[in-house]
């Protein structure tokens, strides 16, 4: 199954061009009440300078996909049981734990959701900005201050000598996700994993933070994982989307046309779901149900009890990964239906 | 500085600023240390439902509990022998033989006698009645008398709140075993009642302060919000809506306080101004004891045993109960 | 911050002026003072009618509570039992005793954060429950028994320490004691140092600092343990005060001749002045304490402000 697809997108990407390789990947969570399985079988990947959006409900397992590819997991509860995350070449679950914290932050780094509480309080943001060129790359603490008045002046954070010594709770929401940003852009890596880096601000401000996060990523030609809900920003910076559903990917392919014909049922609600100006006074449509529970997932296609277009089948036969065009693919087996409409 | 010391609530009250004297810091972020175990949302429906389920699913934890089983067992027992000790000892624990003072164990008394010649064995029964009269006394008056005024003082806020805050403080400027050193040694009465009167007066600031914050989180509950919004009055919010959410944590204090009131009695009782003879009391063998150690180590084991198994079951029932209840910590 | 402190200085008049009154009402008007001069014999009236005039006893409560403070306030602490002032009392007793209450607070905070950190790191191991386990063993035995358990033990069997402390109380002897004093506090140390670090080792910053690639070390010592020791340090400051008024039942184990002991002496023989004066410093130290436990607190956590 999914397999078969990973071997024919590696045929069509022959080049080195790919910077992470997600393949297969399982996760689990072994809690008191049993075990959830919050990611079943996930692959993507992402090209140098490429931008993947990751689309789909709460719970789904995108963060804990991007967890595991960070090698941030809670563990316990948090296990990965299966799959590769191939990085520049090397699966990253292969390294021992001392060369993987050198991967972390040095080539990938992450932007967390509510930068109020992923700063330290008590650490000035000039010291939380200073400590990534102190640990590695034993810079010393009079230069990395310097660094990180740069940083700060580079996401255009206003003032940034005095700032640089204020604490978190100082700063605005734009500005402390700003901050975020700049620290996680310190190192320049190769690959950044924004966790919804706008939800928690304000609309007004999420624009201008999305924007430099966009504008930074084309500079240093970095590959960009963008978990979102918000399917207006996928449409302006992402080249491919992924949808997850229940720990899977259900469908992935170039951005323009996903919005033109989805060929997945749970990724058509999700788009019909959107409010669109042409539609004004029409009744928002919503999926109906709810997302399954992770420690019961229905057998077959996940998505059975809640899509239109289920049948027996679907019941019984998980879906794989169909070849839907030359880079795109469906877990839906019947996606010529849902494409065609 | 001494509220009873309490080393079990973990200081997610005690350690909120202003929890010592004066107070008076703001927190800036939101991130204070309150114990809220009030569920967080609620809004309409039925308003009463949520603090049920919360005892309920406390209570389901808890059955499940081996530690909670264990010490409830052991309370059980305890409430057992102080109101018939009788049923499991056949003898009197005043009578007194002094030629067997200090002798070991023997057939048909297991645990030696003591200095007097008086069993160690129906000595250590008898004595359970006074210290659970003692601690269950004294956490019912602490309880009672700490949530009222410190619910009051959570819910009116205002003067109300602020004259008692600084008379809690008085309170907890006087260290315990001063105050109980200075309180009772005027007292001539042998009964256990001054020791009781004492230990209310000087324990209820510190359910206060738990109530008065319990009370302050669940003012602020939508649920709560709600039903004022509803029109219900003071009274019925009160006891319908914030009571039973402030409790919880009232009553796991309480119950860890009842533990620490026994021991706290052996220590007055040590210092000559706890109970006295011909009260039968733990505490008084544990002090008679605790000198003659080099002679006699009996004599100092089983009673001290006794009492530390009753503190320590108080301990972690109440521990129990507030893992249950709080279930940000699993 | 000027403001602050002087504004936290005068809450503490109230609160100093109720807790020495309590005390002061306790002694002198429960108890007898006159008769307690005159120990078990029966003084003859027209002394003890003297006396009482001397003394202001016929005085109400509040006028002698005010010419007391006002000769404390003058430096006249009254006169012991044994005929000396209580000031010389109070300048033989309180060193003592502040050495013995930092033996203490060294244990607090050597085994106390140690083993919290340690098992608040490794909660649910067999480390984290046992520790657990032994701190409630500890709470639960009254510090006497195991104030003259360890005395017995460590004292007289092993001969390790002398069982007691000679009358100048250098530190080494009291090592033991310090150690008795501090039990319970060191308890409520390991466990609230336990709780915080687990709750901080879920917080998203340490999962940020994780991320960044910082070695473990430096995210534990310098994220985790920066954050949750703050609750840690302060209340170590606060129970500065617990420990110098707590120091009763340890000192008259030990026969160390500090605050406790001299209180001790001076409710026995109800000797107002010296129960008195002792607690006023007592309750000066504790609110001193108090506040500077408040200062440190806003030092270590840059999100209070002095409001
Ligand atoms: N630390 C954890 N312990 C137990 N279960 C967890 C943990 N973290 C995540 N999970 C489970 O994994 C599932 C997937 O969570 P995840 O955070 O990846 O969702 P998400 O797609 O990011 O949703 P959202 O849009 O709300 O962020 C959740 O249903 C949750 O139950
Ligand atoms: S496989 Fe069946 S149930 Fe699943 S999405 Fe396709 S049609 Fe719907
Ligand atoms: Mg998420």
């Amino acid at each position: 199954m999914s397999t078969e697809y990973l071997a024919a997108e590696q045929a069509r990407t022959p080049d080195s061009g790919v910077l992470l390789d997600v393949r297969d990947l399982h996760v689990e969570f072994r809690t008191r009440d049993g075990v959830a399985k919050a990611v079943n079988g996930v692959n993507y990947s992402v090209a140098e300078g490429e931008t993947l959006a990751v689309l789909g409900e709460s719970g789904s397992g995108k963060s804990v996909t991007a967890q595991a590819i960070m090698g941030i997991l809670d563990s316990p509860p948090g296990f990965v049981t299966k799959g590769e995350i191939v990085f520049q070449g090397r699966d990253l679950l292969k390294l021992g734990a001392e060369e993987r914290r050198k991967v972390r932050g040095a080539k990938m780094a992450m932007i967390f959701q509510d930068a109020l509480s992923s700063l330290n309080p008590v650490l000035t943001v000039g010291e939380q900005l200073g400590e990534m060129f102190t640990t590695h790359q034993g810079m010393s603490k009079k230069d990395s201050r310097a660094k990180a008045v740069e940083l700060m002046d580079r996401v255009r954070i206003p003032a940034a000598a005095e700032r640089v010594k204020q604490y978190p709770h100082q700063f605005s929401g734009g500005m402390r996700q700003r901050v975020m940003i700049a620290m996680a852009m310190a190192l320049e890596p190769d690959l950044i994993i924004a966790d919804e880096p706008t939800t928690a601000l304000d609309v007004t401000v999420q624009a201008q933070v999305m924007d430099l996060l966009a504008e930074l990523q084309r500079e240093l030609n970095m590959g960009l994982i963008l978990i979102t809900h918000d399917l207006g920003v996928v449409a302006d910076v992402a080249d491919k989307i992924a949808v997850m559903y229940a720990g899977r990917i259900v469908e992935t392919a170039p951005v323009h046309e996903i919005y033109k014909a989805p060929a997945h049922p749970y990724t058509k609600g999700l788009l019909q779901s959107i409010p669109r100006l042409d539609q004004k006074g029409q009744e928002l449509y919503a999926i109906k149900g709810l997302p399954p529970n992770l420690l019961r997932i229905p057998p077959g296609c996940a998505f059975n009890p809640r899509c239109p277009q289920a049948r027996d089948r679907c019941r019984t036969e998980v879906p794989p990964l169909y070849e839907v065009g030359p880079v795109r693919a469906s877990a839906c087996h019947y996606w010529k239906e849902t494409l065609g409409e | 500085m001494p509220e009873p010391q309490n080393p079990f609530d973990d200081g997610r009250q005690a350690v909120a600023p202003g929890g010592g004297a004066g107070g008076g810091f703001d927190l800036a972020a939101e991130e204070a240390g309150t114990l809220d175990k009030v569920p967080g949302q609620g809004g309409g429906g039925d308003l009463s439902e949520k603090p049920r389920s919360l005892w309920s699913d406390a209570w389901r934890d808890l059955r499940r509990n081996p530690i909670f089983i264990i010490s409830a067992l052991i309370i059980l027992f305890l409430i057992f022998i102080s109101l018939w000790p009788g049923v499991l000892a056949s003898q009197d624990p005043l009578q007194a033989d002094l030629s067997k003072a200090q002798q070991g164990s023997g057939p048909g008394h297991p645990f030696g006698y003591d200095q007097q010649g008086r069993d160690v064995y129906t000595r250590v029964i008898y004595g359970a009645r006074a210290s659970v009269t003692v601690g269950v006394c004294a956490t019912l008056g602490v309880v009672i008398l700490g949530s009222a005024l410190g619910g009051l003082a959570g819910y009116f806020g205002g003067w109300w709140d602020a004259i008692l805050s600084r008379i809690s403080d008085v309170f907890f400027g006087i260290p315990v075993i001063l105050g109980g050193l200075v309180f009772l040694s005027v007292i001539t009465n042998s009964t256990v009642w001054p020791v009781v009167g004492f230990m209310i007066l000087l324990g209820w600031p510190q359910i206060a302060r738990i109530a008065r914050g319990s009370v302050i989180t669940a003012k602020q509950n939508d649920y709560v919000q709600a039903a004022r919004a509803l029109g219900a009055g003071n009274k019925r919010i009160l006891l319908r809506h914030i009571a039973p959410n402030a409790l919880a944590p009232v009553i796991v204090v309480g119950t860890i306080a009842l533990g620490t009131y026994i021991s706290l009695e052996a220590t007055l009782s040590y210092l000559g101004v706890g109970l006295r003879p011909p009260t039968v009391s733990w505490g008084i063998d544990i002090s008679d004891a605790s000198s003659q150690i080099r002679n006699a180590p009996h004599m100092l084991l089983w009673p001290a045993g006794a009492l530390s198994l009753t503190v320590l079951a108080f301990i972690m029932l109440g521990d129990a109960v507030r893992d249950a209840l709080d279930p940000k910590l699993r | 911050m000027g403001r602050y402190v002087i504004r936290r200085l005068l809450q503490m008049i109230p609160v100093f002026i109720g807790s020495t009154f309590l005390i002061f009402f306790m002694v002198y008007a429960l108890g007898d003072p006159v008769a307690a001069l005159f120990g078990d014999r029966a003084p003859d009236p027209a002394t003890a009618a003297r006396i009482r005039a001397d003394l202001h006893l016929n005085d109400p409560l509040w006028k002698q509570y005010l010419l007391y403070m006002g000769n404390i306030f003058r430096g006249d602490f009254g006169t012991a039992f044994n005929g000396q002032p209580v000031t010389e009392l109070l300048r033989s007793a309180y060193p003592i005793t502040i050495r013995l209450t930092i033996v203490a607070i060294l244990f607090e905070i050597v085994i106390g954060i140690t083993l919290g950190v340690v098992t608040g790191m490794k909660r649910g191991r067999p480390i984290d429950t046992g520790a657990l386990l032994l701190t409630l063993i500890v709470v639960s035995i009254p510090t006497f028994v195991i104030g003259y358990v360890l005395q017995y033990l460590f004292g007289v069997k092993l001969k390790w320490v002398s069982p007691s402390v000679s009358p100048s109380a250098p530190f080494n002897e009291l090592i033991l004691p310090g150690l008795v004093l501090a039990l319970v506090s060191l308890a409520y140390v390991t466990r609230l140092t336990r709780t915080s670090v687990a709750e901080n080792t879920r917080a998203d910053y340490v999962r940020t600092a994780v991320a960044k690639g910082l070695p473990r070390r430096r995210v534990v010592v310098r994220h985790l343990l920066r954050n949750s020791l703050i609750p840690v340090v302060t209340f170590i400051g606060t129970d500065i005060g617990a420990l110098m008024g707590g120091a009763i039942v340890t000192e008259r184990i030990y026969n160390i001749h500090g605050v406790g002991f001299q209180l001790y002496q001076g409710i026995l023989r109800n000797n107002a002045p010296t129960v008195v004066g002792f607690v006023t410093i007592l309750v000066l130290v504790f609110l001193l304490a108090n506040l500077l436990v408040d200062l440190l607190y806003a030092v270590l956590d840059p999100r209070i402000r002095y409001a």
